[in-house]
């Protein structure tokens, strides 16, 4: 017994989530269907969230390879796990007091919750193409429904349609490209492509760089990088807007870890050929990113496409292919994350008698009727704008550094020269909130709302106060991929 | 040489007045007002402070501070030299003149307004005593935040224009500087000024490099033709606001050349120094007769600071004693007069509320008194002998003429169409008879108002007879780094040679 504890001791944190979520779906369906009940679900899914995190961060810094070598921890997994668990904790405390007012607080929907982290887990931890597609099926299948979750709501049914159609479809092509892979390198694992992918001539197997190619689109969807961003605003605007939040974040961090897995550890040994594609992702992002928020008037879109943006900032950091653009990705994961879960806040603090407001001009004169909420957006928008002191300047700072170091001129100048035509839709947020006359004000801001706004807020103002730790923690992490 | 000091403290003293105010109660317009004058006077008094401990004989960085931040090279460095020391007294001594200026002027959201103007503060002291790339570019684009804050709130009536012009003309041209630094990171290993100021950057990467923080500076300086954002903000921006702009902005553009270009990428200041010569000459005489054209007060005297920082980019680009010397006098004189004049402006515009020229007219025999202030600072504004503006233009002009004759000749003519604008903006607004009804009732400058010109024009006089007190700080640091160029050439050219020879 104590054998294999022992054994699955590094699995320990998923093992915990998947019966957590089971338990609490029984719990769920034998108890009687109240008012409390839902929330106080919610509540055990976040105690679950965080025990699994403390097993992340108890297990010793060792690599540790499970399950015949499909399933790896090591301490860029820990990483991106804590990150994430906390980013699912995160929107899941924002969602409790949305989905009781509109109705739709089922306790369905933190086990829902849960299976998603859940398979993100398995996506950090992938080390096998089967173990990367099981995992990501798992997040997917869990996101198709969370989308869907107002079942009365129109734009919601339609979100959670067009992201199941579009999801099936990349993972199609994922598989696709799987499967290509495992005909010329004759195996699923990542250590066995590694080596195949290191070979000398490894560059021209058409095999398998058409494979990588495929598998790179299928995930590429999945972070949302242009081209194949077309879902993106559409289930950003449809969805309830705490799983909005949730997308945003949690989802976000597994798929780029596990897209760093593959590109740095599988297929580290055809970077040209990867690179040019991630490069080309970038620069596409975040050039759309940049000019199509321009024209959105509702903030939700906006938001989309700030995503698809820092997703292409993101990528730069991988196309540099070295230690500092992995550490630049995940430092720019974490700032991100933090900054995306405080806006969503602050869009579900847009409520009024008649319901939630959604247009980015409900915002006008925020400052003069509610000073806190506009100045926490204000120090968000100019943080995701890039403008220092803030934290979003250190999270693009450790990436261009990174490109100017691998010598990607093109990319890095192309990025900041996009990051000033993304810098005029975050700031005109602030405009519309300091500048314009004020308009009705809104109901007071949820208390679980204000929490998380108030600690992202925090985050990225005093972030430059000591930035440290979060540098290290970061290096160390991504030192461990190389 | 570590842990916090003096500096840290005057930086960062204006922010803890902000966090006070912050905590204050939004009806008590009283209380924040006050907080930021005695909040921004003890700031003026640490920082006369450190300009009274300064060693004017010693050329390198003093009350250095350093501290571990970023991890790696990149630390928290202050330090201050005799070309940064006096824009720090500088600032600081704008800043309660600033505050008093809006006492009255400002009546909406006093409390917000109080603590952009602290936070402005620590910030654009902060640009100045910074002793490491990362620091000194967290601060010099941190202050975007404040100041577009500032415009788009209490500006004018097209002030979300100009503040979004401002914003992105500014951002625009600071990112690609953050892309340079980046480069000299890694190409140096380290992101600390004084060991970059001795580090020599081959050829061809001065010249990108160069390029690179030139964008910057230029924009912010501003240099024609990039200077267009300028009079749109300072048209808009509240009376403080301008003169904050007027006064200290645009001095981290010279401030920058002084501190990165010329002593990190002599090779190609050198290069380029012929570039910057015409664009000068273009800022000095094309503006001055935009100026001569101009029916807005404030874009006036926006246009003609436009010029006036046309003479310290000569004045830098020279390479000579005298011309950096004067480019830095001129700079701080500029600071006091071009603040006092859009001052001047404000007291007008606080009592009938429109900046067009055409609307005044006989002002001196209503408001005697502000007709003299007016008067000093219209004439410092040509560079008067007698007032601090002369001194600045001289030895810039001087080192011009060391430099290039013909650069020198054609500079010249921007003295004479600063008389022209300057002396005909003074004719119309205070002489004339006195025919718009609505001046009839105007009143002369009242004792606050006084009190903010009565240090201005004291020391507005006070340098243009007795520059030295400035020009003795400056001295061993300017000749530090003119000397530090020459070697550099020289270096370079005695390297040239031999090349020349081996075939």
């Amino acid at each position: 017994m104590s054998d294999l504890v022992a054994t699955y001791w590094a699995a320990a944190p998923e093992i915990v989530l998947v019966v957590g979520a089971m338990a609490l779906l029984m719990l769920g369906v034998f108890r009687p269907e109240t008012d409390g009940q839902a929330e106080a679900i919610g509540w055990l899914a976040v105690v679950v969230l965080g025990v699994a995190a403390w097993l992340v961060l108890d297990q010793p810094p060792a690599r540790e390879v499970l399950f015949d070598g499909g399933f790896v921890v090591d301490g860029f997994a820990r990483f991106m796990k804590v990150l994430t668990l906390a980013a699912s904790a995160g929107s899941l405390i924002l969602s409790f007091d949305y989905l009781r007012e509109a109705r739709t607080l089922k306790f369905e929907y933190p086990v829902l919750v849960l299976l998603a982290t859940a398979g993100m887990m398995m996506m950090i931890s992938a080390n096998d193409l089967i173990a990367l597609y099981l995992g990501l099926e798992l997040q997917s299948l869990a996101l198709y429904v969370l989308a869907a979750i107002r079942r009365d709501d129109l734009r919601s049914s339609e979100a959670g349609l067009k992201y199941f159609v579009l999801g099936a479809l990349s993972s199609g092509m994922l598989l696709y490209g799987a499967s290509l892979i495992y005909g010329f390198t004759g195996s699923t694992s990542f250590a066995s492509i590694a080596t195949a992918s290191k070979a000398a001539g490894a560059g021209q197997d058409i095999g398998l760089v058409i494979g990588l190619v495929f598998l790179l689109v299928g995930l590429a969807f999945k972070i949302s990088a242009v081209p194949f961003h077309m879902w993106t605003p559409d289930v950003y605007e449809g969805a309830p807007t705490p799983v909005t939040a949730f997308f945003a974040a949690a989802p976000k961090a597994a798929a780029i870890a596990l897209l760093m897995r593959v590109t740095l550890g599988a297929f580290v040994g055809v970077g040209p050929q990867w690179q040019q594609v991630v490069s080309a992702l970038a620069i596409a992002s975040m050039g759309l990113g940049a000019f199509a928020a321009i024209g959105q008037t509702n903030i939700k879109r906006l938001l989309a496409y700030s995503a698809i943006g820092n997703v292409g900032y993101m990528l730069i950091g991988l196309a540099a292919g070295s230690p500092e653009g992995a550490r630049g990705m995940i430092i720019y994961l974490v700032i991100y994350v933090a900054m995306t879960l405080g806006a969503f806040a602050c869009v579900l603090a847009m409520r009024r008698q008649a319901g939630m407001v959604e247009e980015i001009d409900e915002l006008a004169g925020l400052a003069q009727t509610n000073l806190g909420l506009a100045t926490v957006l204000a120090l968000l928008m100019f943080s995701l704008a890039g403008i220092p002191p803030l934290a979003g300047f250190f999270a693009k700072f450790y990436v261009f550094i990174a490109a100017v170091k691998a010598g990607l001129w093109p990319l890095a100048i192309f990025g900041v020269l996009a990051s000033v035509v993304g810098a005029y839709y975050y700031v005109r947020i602030v405009e519309v909130m300091f500048f314009d006359e004020p308009r009705e004000r809104f109901l007071a801001v949820p208390a679980k709302a204000g929490l998380i706004m108030a600690l992202a807020g925090l985050f990225v103002l005093l972030y430059v106060v000591w930035p440290a730790p979060l540098v290290d923690s970061a290096d160390a992490a991504a030192r461990t991929l190389f | 040489m570590s842990g916090f000091g003096i500096l840290s403290l005057v930086t960062f003293f204006p922010l803890v007045g902000a966090l006070i105010i912050a905590v204050q109660n939004r009806e008590a317009k009283g209380n924040a007002r006050w907080i930021a004058l005695y909040t921004t006077l003890f700031t003026l008094g640490a920082a006369l402070y450190v300009w009274a401990h300064f060693d004017k004989a010693n050329a390198g960085f003093q009350f250095v501070e350093e501290l571990n931040w970023l991890g790696g090279s990149i630390k928290y460095k202050m330090g201050v030299d005799g070309i940064s020391v006096l824009f720090v007294v500088l600032t600081a001594f704008l800043m309660p003149l600033c505050i008093l200026a809006s006492w009255e002027a400002i009546e909406e959201r006093v409390k917000e307004y109080m603590i952009a103007f602290l936070l402005l503060e620590t910030l654009m002291l902060g640009v100045f005593s910074a002793l490491d790339l990362v620091l000194f570019y967290l601060f010099f684009e941190g202050g975007l935040i404040p100041m577009f804050l500032i415009i788009g709130v209490w500006g004018g009536a097209r002030r979300v224009y100009a503040s979004f012009k401002f914003f992105l003309y500014t951002l625009l041209g600071s990112v690609l500087m953050l892309l340079a630094m980046m480069a000299m990171y890694w190409h140096a290993g380290t992101t600390d000024i004084p060991t970059l100021m001795t580090y020599k950057f081959p050829a061809d990467m001065q010249w990108w490099l160069w390029l690179a923080f030139f964008a910057s500076f230029a924009v912010k300086m501003p240099m024609w033709p990039v200077h267009t954002w300028l009079p749109d903000a300072h048209v808009e921006a509240p009376t403080a606001g301008s003169v904050i702009l007027a006064g200290i902005l645009l001095k981290m553009g010279g401030y920058g050349f002084l501190r990165f270009s010329l002593p990190m990428f002599p090779l190609a200041s050198q290069e380029f120094a012929p570039l910057v010569f015409g664009l000068s000459i273009i800022a000095i005489i094309y503006t001055s007769l935009v100026a001569l054209a101009q029916e807005d007060v404030k874009k006036l005297i926006a246009y003609s600071s436009v010029a006036h920082m046309g003479f310290v980019t000569m004045g830098i680009f020279t390479f000579t004693v005298q011309g950096v010397d004067g480019a830095i006098f001129q700079m701080l004189s500029h600071g006091l007069v071009s603040a006092a004049l859009f001052l001047c402006v404000g007291v007008v515009y606080d009592r009938i509320h429109t900046r067009e020229i055409a609307a005044y007219g006989g002002l001196v025999h209503r408001m005697p008194v502000y007709a003299v202030v007016f008067m000093v600072f219209t004439l410092a504004n040509v560079g008067l002998p007698g007032t601090s503006g002369f001194v600045g233009e001289f030895l810039t002009l001087v080192g011009a003429f060391k430099a290039n004759t013909w650069v020198a000749f054609l500079a010249t003519f921007g003295v004479v169409l600063s008389a022209g604008y300057a002396l005909y903006l003074y004719r119309r607004m205070i002489f004339g008879p006195l025919e718009k009804p609505g001046l009839r009732k105007i009143t002369d400058m009242g004792y606050r108002e006084m009190v903010v010109f009565a240090p201005l024009v004291l020391l507005t006089i006070l340098f243009g007879f007795y520059p030295a007190p400035l020009l003795d700080v400056t001295a061993v640091s300017v000749k530090k780094l003119v000397s530090g160029y020459e070697t550099a050439i020289r270096a370079a050219s005695a390297q040239a040679k031999p090349e020349i020879k081996t075939p």
